[in-house]
């Protein structure tokens, strides 16, 4: 019978056959396309909407950067080279270059000094940025501030070196008096550093030579992107121990020192700003002693440091918070005293749990700086409203150097904030 | 916390500027340098040129100013002030002496307590508008848009002459003159108004200074002068007799191409006194007795300052005018040398 | 803390006052509190000696004398002759007026860009989170400046508007876009309450008569609820709900005399007159604060909808419920309560934001007290403080606010 089978039916398939591609709507980019831009009628009308849009916005922008100029002296020159047709000027950036980084008092052979600094400061970043790196780089970050203060600010050698001997001989102190009880190794390292800097005060001018190897720039001839950097670095850096002292006096158990901090955390946050720079440039001299004057520059960072310390204290007191209460008590059990017990237990893990919350206010707070501007300091937007618009040769040119602002900020931020959702997805795991 | 403590911590850090309070003059001694507040940034009168050197008719009274004091015209850190910025900068101690043209008035001189020391410029407020717009007349500006600075006098001003006049105006309140050029030229305002050398100053930094023109009206009085801090007289008699100085050497025909020659020959006494060679007069100043004749040899006298930086010859074209000397008909009158 | 017995009674020793635990607290709060009374003394006398040496002296009379300058945009009346606190009162109006609008344009942003962000189409997603991270990441003073250039250099000139034959007609005859401000009709009344507070008379009705509809509809759902309830069967109350909403309104507007004041081309040589005028810095500002705010609440907003369970929507969807009732009953109640904390310190830091104005001359608070009055004074200490009150009270209320919410929805979660 199998033979009627074989004679009744003309061809029979011995071998399977191939797997062909699937059909062009089922898979590839149709598919995909079919799936995720036109799913549904509304979903198709979106897709054209978003298209028209991102044209729109390719249309105004793309030839008009490619179409930029890059070397001419003046708005004038660069319309002439341009002709009628649309096109950036962006040769604006390469003659203001060193202006919009360094600001435009900045002595001009030093720019290498800051330039240093910022490499500097990259590589000893790196140690606190990326744990895997070797725990011996942080040494680099710790010289790294007196470093980067002689080579920006410049003068005498001495004075960043006595400010770290005074660190170091807190840091001696604290070390050795750390083991009779943490109150006496703090108090007395702060105390001994006191000590070292107040003598350094009257060392340091009689060790200042005529001529320094750096010659010195004073604070206000600051500016430019710089300035943003600096102002961030510094406040950021100095706010999250201050943060972290104010989310353990909040926490406190001792009612005077907790409404202490509530009131000044609250008060704070309470007010923009722009307030606080205020009080920096109006206010704040009327507190110091009458025969002398502080910096703009460090009243700035004074008030700002304040601001970003009290939302960073919220964010670290969320860390506190979220420490299961075993922790407090496995700690209390094991009969360690309040410093030890934060300082072994319960802040390395609370901090952990507050980086990221903490890297993004230091991002706020990045971008906050741009607010020195209205107080009149050169900063980058500072610059661009100031100088460099009103000089005759640029004046009527925004776009290019509101876009080279935004630039800079974007790259920063963005690569902050990509970092701190690297952190978290690495601190999650580290976590189970 | 104890003030050395304090204090020394400071120095450590290499930030702490000088003091403010009394003795303004060994504070500049001591630092070498004379902290000097200036506009942001207006051509002809104080702005930083494209090597970032700064130039102008405010500047060159700063500049003196160290010439007499530290015997270097170049020792000066320009503070560049806006009009808000300039009082505390100069009362808070963060600039020894401002010169950004600021208009003499009471209430600054006697409630805000500062000493002015002079005038270097007798200005009024002015109009300037587009030609295009056709307007010949201040009066005709009822309904319109008016750029002008905040914190200054002519903010003021402004105020009242539209309510004098009855017309309504509507205020665009801007921070620097760079900010007011850009809104004026992109049609923001019709109008910018303030002093009229500051106009003639910003129009000619136009691309078609043509094209513009200032109203005839001068709606106000703006004696613009250099200031100090009130309570140091000493440290406020040098800026007021060194600026007296530049007045008087183009009075008595000194120049800074004849100074030395007119040190040793001259046979006027009143020049001798001024330039050392007779008489204590920088002696009781508290300076040396070359002070005057430093001034004038480095920025030369207030005629040749005007003319470099804001005369007819320049851009900016201003004319002489109240500021002649009292001799050619002008309000200049410097008080004797003696 | 303290591992051994406290010790019973006994005598006093000083030590006792560190080591032991009874004491010790007390001890460190009385030196903090020494130390703290010491600095704020240390700096108060600092602040004499200083103002001593300049001889100034602290006082707010200042506040009572005429302002002497003009301000462009006012809700209330103000002119150059009005006292600095009348000018003061006219910057916090103006604050508050572009905080509540940004507020709004912000949230309606936000969440239509969070909403999108979870779309399925690839190319909306990808335009929004470019949205959010663009705007984001670089500062809100830049974006103020920066439409404040669009609206200053990019919009025409008022000229171009005026005249017998403008060079551009207003948009419907009632719009025009300069860039000074956008010009658009203003509604006022020909029959009401007359007068300067007639007008404000006349507001308040239109606004009493609109709660008293809410009120009205509220009554007519609660009404239709207990039907639902009683018989399961839900009464249509749309159109009567609509009609309450509409028609009382209507006619009080009616009896009024509701006409529009439109922008005039010919009664100024400068610029337009009548209607209402909403300057260039107040657009700056809200559209910046808008934009700037909504990338935030977007990101809040994407959280919180994706803060609810996937389970929650393969519950409703066995339940048999519709996609969109799924989400307007399941899943955007349970999100609101993840939303709405952060979305109200997002409205916190538009308020505070709002003080940005000042870059571009919008005359809030911070511009007329703690910018031409402080200057024209020269009162920076008063001024500067009173500033930090004002804002110090919006942000309290706001956060009072935000703890009832709080404890309102705690109780709900039993
Ligand atoms: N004289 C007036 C006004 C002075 C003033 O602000 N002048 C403007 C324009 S002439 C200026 O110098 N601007 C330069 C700047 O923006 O820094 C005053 O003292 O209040």
């Amino acid at each position: 019978m199998s033979d009627t089978h074989a004679h009744s039916v003309a061809f029979v398939r011995m071998e399977t056959i191939p797997q062909s591609a699937p059909p062009l709507a089922a898979a590839g980019p149709v598919r995909w396309g079919k799936d995720n831009l036109f799913a549904t009628p509304a979903n198709a009308l979106l897709t054209i909407a978003s298209l028209v849009v991102i044209y729109f916005i390719l249309a105004a922008t793309v030839p008009w950067i490619l179409n930029g100029v890059w070397n001419a002296g003046s708005l004038s020159e660069c319309r002439e080279i341009l002709q009628g047709t649309s096109g950036a000027c962006f040769a604006v950036l390469t003659e203001r270059w060193p202006q919009l980084l360094f600001g435009f008092q900045y002595p001009s052979e030093a720019y290498w000094r800051p330039t240093l600094a910022f490499v500097l400061m990259l590589v000893a970043l790196a140690p606190v940025l990326f744990f895997d790196l070797p725990r011996k780089l942080l040494i680099i970050t710790a010289l790294f501030p007196f470093v980067a203060y002689w080579l920006i600010w410049g003068g005498t050698i001495w004075a960043p070196i006595l400010a770290l001997v005074g660190f170091i001989v807190g840091y001696l102190v604290y070390a050795k008096f750390v083991n009779r009880s943490f109150a006496v190794g703090f108090f007395g390292g702060i105390a001994a550093a006191f000590v070292v800097w107040a003598l350094s005060g009257y060392i340091v001018p009689a060790l200042t030579p005529e001529e320094t190897l750096l010659s010195s720039v004073p604070s206000r001839d600051l500016g430019g992107y710089m300035l943003n950097m600096m102002l961030g670095v510094t406040c950021v850096s100095l706010s999250v121990p201050l943060g972290i002292v104010l989310a353990l006096g909040r926490q406190s158990s001792m009612p005077l020192i907790k409404w202490v901090c509530v009131i000044f955390i609250e008060f704070i946050r309470g007010v923009p700003l722009i307030t606080l720079l205020f009080v920096a440039s109006v206010m704040l001299a009327f507190l110091f002693p009458p025969d002398q004057t502080v910096d703009l520059f460090i009243r700035v960072v004074i008030m700002i440091t304040m601001f970003s310390s009290a939302y960073i204290a919220e964010v670290i007191r969320g860390g506190l918070a979220a420490l299961p209460k075993g922790q407090y008590e496995a700690a209390d059990s094991l009969g360690l005293d309040y410093a030890q017990a934060m300082r072994l237990i319960i802040l390395p893990q609370a901090l952990k749990i507050s980086i990221p919350g903490i890297v993004n206010i230091a991002v706020g707070l990045f971008k906050d700086t741009t607010l020195v501007s209205v107080i009149s300091m050169f900063d980058i937007l500072g610059m661009i409203r100031g100088p460099i618009l009103a000089s005759t040769d640029w004046n009527g040119l925004y776009w290019e150097l509101f876009l080279f602002a935004c630039v800079v900020f974007f790259v920063v931020c963005y690569s902050i904030s990509q970092y701190s959702q690297w952190l978290e997805r690495r601190l999650a795991t580290d976590h189970r | 916390m104890n003030k050395s403590v304090l204090f020394g911590a400071l120095t450590v850090a290499g930030l702490a500027a000088g003091a403010a309070a009394a003795a303004t003059l060994d504070d500049v001694k001591a630092r070498g340098t004379l902290n000097c507040g200036v506009t942001t940034g207006l051509v002809g009168f104080a702005a930083p040129d494209a090597n970032g050197e700064w130039k102008g008719f405010d500047v060159a009274v700063c500049r003196a100013v160290a010439a007499a004091v530290l015997g270097d015209a170049t020792a000066v850190e320009f503070v560049p002030t806006t009009g808000k910025t300039r009082f505390t900068a100069l009362a808070s101690g963060e600039i020894d002496m401002l010169a950004r043209n600021t208009t003499w008035t009471f209430s600054r001189d006697v409630d805000l307590k500062f000493d002015f020391v002079g005038v270097n410029y007798y200005d009024g407020q002015g109009f300037m508008v587009p030609k295009a717009l056709g307007v010949s007349s201040a009066k005709d500006l009822d309904g319109a848009t008016v750029c002008i600075q905040t914190g200054t006098t002519t903010e003021l001003n402004l105020a009242d002459f539209f309510r004098a006049n009855n017309i309504s105006y509507e205020p665009v309140p801007i921070e620097t003159n760079a900010e007011g050029t850009q809104q004026y030229l992109a049609g923001a305002c019709d109008t910018y108004t303030t002093d009229a050398s500051g106009l003639a100053a910003t129009r000619a930094t136009f691309e078609n200074p043509g094209d513009h023109m200032l109203l005839p009206e001068i709606v106000s009085k703006e004696p613009l002068g250099p200031l100090v801090r009130h309570g140091d007289s000493e440290w406020g008699d040098i800026v007021r007799w060194t600026l007296n100085a530049l007045i008087a050497a183009e009075e008595l025909g000194v120049t800074s191409t004849n100074v030395g020659e007119m040190a040793t020959s001259t046979n006027n006494p009143e020049v001798a006194r001024l330039l050392g060679t007779e008489g204590t007069l920088g002696e009781m100043i508290g300076l040396d007795a070359d002070w005057a004749k430093r001034a004038i040899e480095t920025q030369g006298n207030y005629g040749e300052i005007f003319a470099q930086n804001i005369g007819e010859e320049t851009p900016i074209g201003l004319a002489r005018g109240l500021n002649a000397q009292w001799t050619d008909g002008g309000l200049l009158y410097s008080p004797p040398f003696r | 803390m303290s591992t051994t017995t406290d010790p019973q009674g006994g005598t006093f020793r000083l030590s006792m006052l560190l080591n032991d635990s009874r004491y010790r607290s007390l001890t460190l709060q009385a030196i903090a509190a020494i130390m703290l009374a010491a600095s704020i003394a240390y700096m108060i006398s600092n602040l004499l000696a200083n103002l001593a040496a300049q001889d100034l002296n602290i006082s707010f009379e200042f506040l009572g004398s005429p302002a002497g300058y003009d301000i462009n945009q006012t809700l209330i009346d103000y002119s150059s002759q009005s006292s600095n606190l009348r000018a003061a009162f006219v910057g916090i109006i103006n604050t508050l007026l572009v905080a509540v609008l940004a507020c709004i344009t912000a949230t309606i942003l936000g969440v239509f860009a969070g909403v999108l962000r979870l779309s399925n189409n690839w190319l909306v997603r990808k335009l929004m989170s470019f949205y959010v991270e663009i705007f984001r990441n670089i500062p809100v003073l830049i974006w103020i400046i920066i439409i404040f250039t669009i609206v200053t250099a990019v919009l025409p000139g008022a000229r171009a508007y005026l005249g017998e034959d403008p060079e551009r007609n207003m948009l419907a005859g009632m719009f025009a876009f300069t860039n000074r401000g956008v010009y658009v009709p203003a509604p006022f009344f020909t029959t009401g309450f007359g007068g300067e507070e007639g007008s404000g008379l006349n507001w308040l009705l239109v606004i009493g008569v609109l709660i008293a509809s809410f009120f009205a509809t509220r009554f007519v759902t609660a009404g239709a609820d207990k039907k639902q309830a009683e018989t399961g069967i839900r009464p249509n109350t749309l159109y009567l709900n609509l009609a309450i909403w509409i028609v009382p309104v209507a006619i009080v507007l009616f009896i009024l005399g509701l006409s529009w004041d439109l922008p005039d081309p010919l009664a100024n040589r400068f610029n337009l007159r009548g209607g209402l005028q909403i300057g260039a810095p107040l657009i700056a500002l809200w559209l910046a604060l808008s934009v700037y705010t909504g990338a935030f609440i977007a990101e809040n907003v994407r959280a919180g909808i994706q803060a609810v369970s996937r389970g929650q929507t393969e519950a409703a969807s066995a339940l048999g419920l519709r996609p969109n009732r799924t989400m307007s009953l399941v899943i955007l109640p349970q999100a609101l309560r993840v939303i709405i904390p952060p979305l109200i310190s997002q409205y916190l830091n538009i308020t505070k934001n709002s003080s940005l104005a000042i870059a571009v001359g919008y005359a809030d608070i911070t511009a007329t007290l703690g910018g031409i009055t402080l200057n024209q004074t020269g009162r920076a200490i008063e001024c500067v403080l009173l500033l930090m009150l004002f804002y110090l009270t919006i942000s309290l209320l706001i956060s009072a606010f935000m703890n009832v919410y709080n404890n309102s929805m705690k109780l709900k979660e039993r």
